[in-house]
Order: C-alpha cells, then structure tokens, then sequence
C-alpha cells in the first residue's frame, strides 16, 4: 500500500502502480506479462499533445460546487478553463443543480515572477478566492512553472489555512512530473484524503460512496431497490458530502483510473471497503457487479430479484438491438478500464471488436485485488483482442483506424473527427448518463445504432478532408516510433 | 501584469501555435508539457465557438511532451527526434517550433536545433512563446515576428493592389475567418487584392512567402498587427496603413473605404460608387428593422456594456453609437494591452461620436469586471455583449447578453463575421433576434 498521506505529493502513478504508457500486442499477452511482472514501458521517439495531471485534477475539483481552485501559473495553465466552464454547466444542468461559473482564480505568473518568485501572487490570489467565492475549501494547483522556480506551495497553503479558517489543500500536478496524466485523478484524491475527509462519527450501514461524474440516475433506481443510499462523490458534489465519506459503508466508482487512490485511501484507513467488481457496463460486469453489493451488504437474494427484473425490462429492447448491430465492427480508444467496460457493451449488442487502444496500462491497482482488474473480466467472458497502449497519441489511432476500418470508432478525451475524416462514424463518449447498468446498455446501443445508421456525415466529411500524415506513415505500422527501453 | 484572473480567456503565448494551425498545411511543433497543446486548443478553438481541430491542430500538434528528466538533463535531443518525427510523419508545407515556460526555464537551445535542419533546408522557424511572457494575442505577434524575420525573402517586385491584412486574429477571436474573408470581399470590390494568410482560401506557405511583394500593409486593429506592420517596412521598404477601428456596419465601413481608397490612391469615383451601392443594401435592410427597433414592449435594450479585446470592443462600439443610436456604459478590454498602446485607445473610445465617448478598463480579471458592472448598473435593460463568462451576470442585472468575443461556448461560429456591411447585419440579427426570443419565453 503507498498511500502516504503525511506527504503533501501523491506518489507517481508509474511508481505506485507501475503504469505504462507504450505496449503493442493483444490482451492476453499484456496480461500474462503484467502477472509474471516482465511488462516494460516504451517511450516513443515521436510524439503528439498528450495531457498533464493537471488536466484531471481540473476534472475532480474544478467541478466541486462549493469550493475554490486557485491555479498557481502562467495564464495559459488556464487556458482550458473556459472550456471546462461549458463541461461544468452543461452537468449542473442535467443533475438540478444550481448552473454557475466555476470557481477558478489563476495567479498570472509572469516573467518577473519567474525570477523572482510568485508567493505574493499565490497568497493575494488565494484571499480573493475567500472573497469572491465564500468557499468551504480551497484548492492550490501547482504548474510546471511554479514547481520548475520552487515557490513553497504547500508551505504558502498551510498559512493560508490558518488566516482564512478553512481547509487550504496544496494539490501538486505540475505537468512535467509525469507522463501519466491519470495520476492528476490521484493527486486531487490526495488533497482531498488529507485536507477535507475527517474521521467518522458512527458508521452509516446503508450509505455508499459512488464516485462518478454525472452518472447519477442510472445508479439511483437500482440502488433505491436494494436500499441503498448513494452519496454521489467527486466531480459535481460539495465539500459536504465529502467530509464524511469516511462513515459509508462501501466505495463503488464508475471508473478505476478516476478513483482508484480516493477508494483505497478510505479502504485503507477509514475501513470503508471498496466493491470489487468491473464497473457495472454491460450485462456480465453488471451483474456481477451488483452480486458483489448483495454479497457485501448481505442482499443477496434481493440482488438476484433485482437483475431478474431489470433484465426482463431491457430484453425485447436489447433483442431489437442486436438485430440491428450484430456483426458490425468497433474500435475503441479510451482510458484503460473504461475502454474493456465499453468492449463489453459491445459484446451484448454482439458487434465485433476490430481492436482497442487504451492510454494507460496499470499493472496493479491501488486496492491490488483481481477482481477489479476489468481487462481479465473481459478476457475470460469474452475472449482475447488486438491491443496497444497508445498515450492518446492520435497519430497511432488514426494509423489503426486506416488499418482496421471499423464500422464505428468510440473515442474518449481524443476528438473523433480524426475517425469521421477517414469516413468512420464515431462519437465522443462523454460523462452523458447513458450507459451505466441495464438501463444504461440499451441508451448506448441506441446512441451507437444513431451514430452508424445513416453514414452519410461520416462520409461526406471524409470526402471533403486530408489528414495531415503522409503516404508513409499510413503504409507503417502504428507502433513504429516506440523504442525498446523501459524508461518508466 | 499584477492582475490574478477569474475568468480567463487569452491563455498565454504559446497559443500562437493556434496562429500556424490557421495557415494552410502548416504544422505546429510544440517543445513543451504534455499538457499544453491540448489545454490551449480546448480553451481557444473549442471555446472559441468550435473551432474543430483543423488540418493539424489539437491532438495532431507533435509536442515533446517534456517531463522531469528533460528537466534535469535538458530536452534538445527529444526536440531534434521530435522534428525528425515529424518531418517523416506529418504532411505539411511549413513548420514553426514553439518554445515553452519549461524549455525556456530550462534553457534549451531551441534556435540551434531548428537551424540544423533549416540548413539542410526544410521550410521550419522557431517563435519563443513561454507562457509566462503573455498572452496569446502576444504570442500571435512573436510568431509573426519569427516567420517575418527567418523566412521571408526580399520580394523581386512589388504588386501593385496586392495588400498583406493583419487584422483579427486567428483561432483566437472566434469570428477571425469569417472576418478575413469579409475583408478580402471588401477590398476586391475596390480593386485590391488581399492576402488574408490565414484560414479557408488563405494560400499556405506561398501566401506566407508573398508577404513582402505586396504595395502595403494594411493594419486593421488598435494595435495588434502593428509590430509586424513595422518589421516588414524596416525589412523589405513596405508601407502600412495604421486603421485602428474593425469596420462594423455602415457609417465604419464607408469610413474605412474611403480610408484605404485615399491612402491607396485609387480612383475616388470609384471608391464613392462602391460605398453608394454597399450602403444602399445595408441600409435596405437596417430600414426593414425600424418597426422592431422601436418596440419597447420587449425591453429593448439602448444602452451597452462591453466586454472584449480591444479590437471588438471599439469596432462593436463605433457600430451601435453611431448606426443604432445606443448609449455606451462602461467597457472593459480584456487582453494584456502593452502599456504604450493603452493611451490612443483611450483616445478612441474618447471619440466615438461627435460628443459621445466611453470609459474603459484594461482588465484581464473577469470577477472585477462582473464586480463593477454589477456595482454599477442602474436603471432600464442594457446590453451585455461579452463572452459566455457573462450569462450569469447579464441575469443578475437583467442585461441581454450575446457572446460575440472568446470564450463562446454557447454558440457555433462558422463563416458568420460582425465586420463589414454584411456584418453589421449579423449582429443586428444577432442581439434583436436575442431580444425577440428571450421575449417569447425561451
């Protein structure tokens, strides 16, 4: 366990959890190799954006609705700001909740502060956070250029928290730390582990942490029946209802690359145990999903009740479905987990996956149990695929996409207008509350029957576009520019 | 810059890499975080009324993608793998490296490397752009700057009505491509022929290297546009014309002919023929509007507050004084105007009709912007055209609000412009069609 939370850093991904960002082969020989711990990370030679850790962080806390960001950099650290204001309104929307701007103040570090330091420009920025937003917290996010001239971050928040009365939490994502952007998931995890969760005053049997982002209403109904009380945590909740996160009497999550650190941290030191089981897409993870809840809170037969009824509801549904998709060829490219729980979905609509790229390849997870390992549950319920760790290099996806040349590409943080380009119908799959649980399955195969019914977009874009690789590369293979070191 | 900023909306230098993503089969090269490129295409061409990703933007942008051991050891021979990389993988014509906060903290010799392989010749340059020297609308001059000073070749001759724009800036200002080619019309009905640079029809790299065959310069912005202007007259002997107000609407663009008519010696017959017949249809069309603009019922807003770059912001406020009749309140300027230009902006705004001039504030902070418009608001229905940082605002002073400067997340801009005749137009539709429906209940 490396949960450390004496420390104001969350430990690195690749160090904590052995994440790799470059691998090509297929699923069962990443697995086989993960086990006999013979897996070595590829850097490439060439290579495209990625994203930094604090592009996650943004993701967790930017989206709390009562507390504070203050990004500690050159304005340009927020220069996705302004689009993450739309993401952010957009899911207050869709959950009734009250529709604002978010809370977000960046200190403008200029040339001068690079020589000569920025702590006065961090201290005024975080006062006027207090005085513009009346804040239940305050998060201070570091930049490459606030870590690369040595401002005291932590030091500076520390004071902070005792002139303002309110938690002041030192959230260290500079995006030169890492390749491995995920790890900005764990580095806000960390802030709020240390800084808002407080021990529990008694134990609520009923109650379980979710940490999702706007998923809300598919869990809600399945949970009312098992009585269960969610507590929807992370992105869009308020410090309130993270201060006693410690009391729940479980932990489950949408993804285990977004709350990995947040649920072992809990586990590990509020007894609160995360379900060990695959995210609940699709109808195997569901179900096992949900006997993994009736086996933790002793409902096992009203579990059973449960997904009888639920299946029944979804099977003309379901059956009109697979008419339609049967036999169409996918790609997916998405971050790890999420990528097999759409793979899996797939499978219940009986389409055909031509492949996957994940970004990211954990080698373990922070609760190191196999039954969280969604890659193995896919393997064994439904056999083995081609597959590479890409680091959302779009040039590699776009090279199997040319090689492949799917029925439908299912992109996630990767704009898939790359795929439209080459005339491959494909969506952005988003934080949309469309495809959790038995419910959530057939929204998504309505959505993935809407996006290649009629190709007609798809196609028109790709007779109208040049992509901006040459002959050379589409005649290479994806993974050409990996080098063979470990380098993690 | 003592400003901390809610509610950003320039990002930083390095957003100049937006600049040569709007130029024809150019490729950008980022020496820089991982997380840079793609933070600053979400916040400029995403929030910028969806821009799209382009021929090589957002994810497509190669990046060194630096981290800690470039750091420490220095990142130059990733740099040259990365141009290597490129040069075999990426389809392109031209090639700018952007340096960053981390390459140029870290020191790397970003100029040598780019120089190897200028030597063997491929068409490449290098802007500095660390972020923390400015914001975007500076980084857009570095790397003009750059290809001004690295690549262009003095021209054999001069082409008589061949006229360089530098004006709204590219995959910055959301309206810039529909507002270039609005300026080229204009100017081809006077008999000019102008090189926009940037966007559909821009002419890539060869429009780029047309640049110093051109008679003049024409400069169409308070400011922005300026130093390139200036470096291309020391340079290659070009002259410019300095024209500070963005045309919007019929009063500005007849001025503006007839600006460029005189300063280009064309034919005044001609220049006069042309406003009559432009005028002539916009004001067919603004005559259409009387009966809405005198409705009150539905709160017809005469009054404005502004809240843009200092581009919009005058040529926006030049439009309503002065074609519709509005009031101005108080405007805000948001980018990072260097200090010597803030005086003849002043003077602008200071003139903006005979008798009618409005304060400004330089201001890159959004929440004091929202602060001293809500502080200060009394009194009937104003206008609120901003970004869509303001809806919250505009509500609680019950202004109308329309995103007409980035960010605009709440609107699609393709083609559609404010400038010009036709633009003028445009926003008319734009903030009555706003009043209409906001009217009607949506």
């Amino acid at each position: 366990m490396s949960i450390n939370l004496s420390e104001p850093a969350v430990q690195l991904r690749e160090l904590r959890l052995k994440t790799i960002t470059g691998y090509s082969g297929d699923a069962e020989h990443l697995l086989g190799c993960t086990k006999t711990g013979t897996l070595q990370n590829r850097e490439r030679s060439f290579s495209q954006c990625g994203s930094c850790g604090a592009d996650q962080v943004m993701n967790m806390l930017l989206t709390l609705q009562d507390a504070a960001v203050v990004e500690h950099g050159p304005a340009g650290c927020g220069g996705d700001i302004p689009f993450r204001n739309g993401g952010f309104r957009t899911g207050n929307r869709r959950l009734g909740l009250d529709v604002h701007n978010v809370h977000y103040i960046n200190t403008n570090l200029d040339e001068k502060d690079v020589i000569y330091g920025g702590a006065d420009k961090l201290e005024k920025a975080i006062r006027e956070a207090r005085r513009r937003f009346d804040p239940k917290a305050i998060f201070v996010t570091t930049t490459c250029t606030s870590a690369i001239i040595g401002d005291d971050v932590p030091g500076i928040c520390d004071e902070m928290e005792r002139e303002l009365g309110i938690p002041v939490a030192a959230t260290l994502c500079e995006g030169f730390r890492t390749n491995i952007w995920a790890t900005g998931f764990d580095s806000a995890s960390h802030s709020i582990l240390r800084k808002i969760v407080k021990p529990p005053r008694k134990k609520q049997e009923d109650l379980i942490n979710v940490i999702c982002f706007t998923h809300r209403y598919h869990y809600e109904d399945v949970f009312r029946q098992l009585g269960l009380r969610p507590n929807y945590i992370v992105p869009f909740s308020t410090i309130g209802q993270l201060e006693y996160i410690s009391e729940a009497a479980a932990t489950a999550q949408y993804c285990e690359t977004l709350g990995s650190y947040l649920a072992a941290g809990l586990e590990e030191n509020y007894g609160v145990p995360e379900i060990k089981a695959p995210a609940p897409f699709g109808i195997a993870a569901s179900d096992e999903y949900l006997r993994e809840i009736g086996r933790m809170f002793h409902k096992e037969k009203d579990v059973e009740k449960v997904i009888a009824s639920e299946k029944e509801k979804i099977a003309p549904q379901l059956e009109d479905l697979r008419k339609k998709l049967s036999g169409k060829t996918a790609f997916v490219g998405a971050g790890g987990p999420l990528a097999y729980s759409i793979m899996g979905m797939l499978e219940d609509f009986d389409m055909k996956l031509t492949g996957g790229y994940i970004w990211h390849h954990d080698q373990r997870f922070d609760n190191d149990d196999p039954r969280l390992d969604v890659l193995s549950f896919h393997v064994k319920h439904f056999g083995n695929f081609p597959l590479g760790v890409c680091n959302k290099q779009s040039f590699e996806v776009v090279n199997a996409l040319n090689h492949y040349k799917p029925d439908l590409y299912i992109s996630r943080h990767m704009s898939p207008a790359w795929a439209i380009k080459l005339g491959i119908p494909g969506f952005l799959h988003g934080i949309e509350p469309s495809e959790m649980l038995y419910e959530g399955l057939i929204r998504y195969g309505e959505l993935i029957y809407h996006t290649i019914a009629n190709p007609a977009f798809a196609k028109n874009i790709a007779r109208h576009s040049k992509l901006p690789y040459t002959d050379w590369w589409f005649e290479q293979d994806a993974f050409t520019f990996l080098g063979g070191e470990a380098d993690a | 810059m003592l400003d901390v900023i809610q509610e950003p909306r320039h990002a930083c230098a390095l957003g100049a890499q937006q600049t040569v993503v709007s130029i024809e089969r150019a490729i950008p090269i980022i020496h820089a975080g991982p997380g840079c490129g793609s933070k600053l295409h979400r916040g400029m061409s995403q929030a910028g009324g969806y821009q799209g990703v382009s021929y090589a933007g957002a994810d497509a942008i190669p990046s060194s993608n630096l981290i800690e051991k470039d750091v420490v050891f220095g990142g130059t021979d990733k740099l040259r793998n990365l141009i290597e990389g490129t040069l075999k993988v990426m389809d392109g014509d031209f090639f700018v490296v952007f340096t960053s906060c981390v390459s140029e903290i870290i020191g790397d010799d970003v100029g040598n490397v780019v120089g190897e392989f200028r030597s063997k010749g491929i068409p490449i340059v290098y802007a500095e752009t660390a972020g923390f020297k400015g914001d975007a609308y500076l980084g857009h001059e570095l790397v003009l700057q750059s290809i001004i000073e690295q690549h262009l070749q003095p021209a054999e001759k001069k082409r008589k009505g061949f006229v360089n724009i530098f004006s709204s800036v590219p995959r910055h200002d959301p309206f810039w491509e529909g507002d270039l080619n609005e300026l080229r019309r204009l100017l081809a009905a006077v008999g000019l022929d102008a090189n926009i640079l940037f966007g559909f029809s821009g002419g890539g790299i060869k429009a780029v290297e047309a640049i110093p065959s051109a008679e003049f310069n024409l400069v169409i912005s308070p400011y922005l546009g300026l130093q390139a202007a200036q470096l291309l007259e020391e340079k290659f002997g070009t002259p410019y014309l300095h024209y500070p107000v963005l045309p919007v609407g019929g009063v500005e663009t007849s001025k503006f002919l007839r600006a460029v008519g005189e300063y280009a010696k064309l034919s005044p017959a001609l220049i006069e023929s042309v406003v009559a017949e432009k005028e002539n249809e916009f004001y067919h069309y603004m005559v259409r509007a009387a009966d809405l603009l005198t409705e009150f019922q539905t709160e017809l807003p005469k009054s404005f507050y502004i809240i843009n770059d200092a581009a919009y912001t005058l040529g926006i406020s030049k439009f309503l004084v002065n074609d519709l009749g509005h009031m101005p309140l108080h405007q805000y300027i948001t980018e990072d105007v260097p200090e010597e230009h803030r005086e003849p902006i002043r003077g602008y705004f200071a003139e903006l009709a005979p008798g009618i001039s409005s304060e400004i504030t330089f201001t890159q902070d959004g929440g004091l912007i929202n602060e001293d418009i809500v502080r200060r608001h009394k009194g009937r229905r104003p206008l609120l055209l901003g970004s869509s940082w303001e809806i919250d605002l505009a509500k609680e002073i019950n202004g109308l609000h329309l995103s007409v400067g980035i960010p605009v997340i709440d609107r699609l801009i393709l083609h559609h412009s404010y400038l010009g005749y036709a633009g003028g137009l445009n926003l008319m539709e734009d903030i009555y069609g706003r009043v209409l429906s906001a009217s009607r209940g949506y």
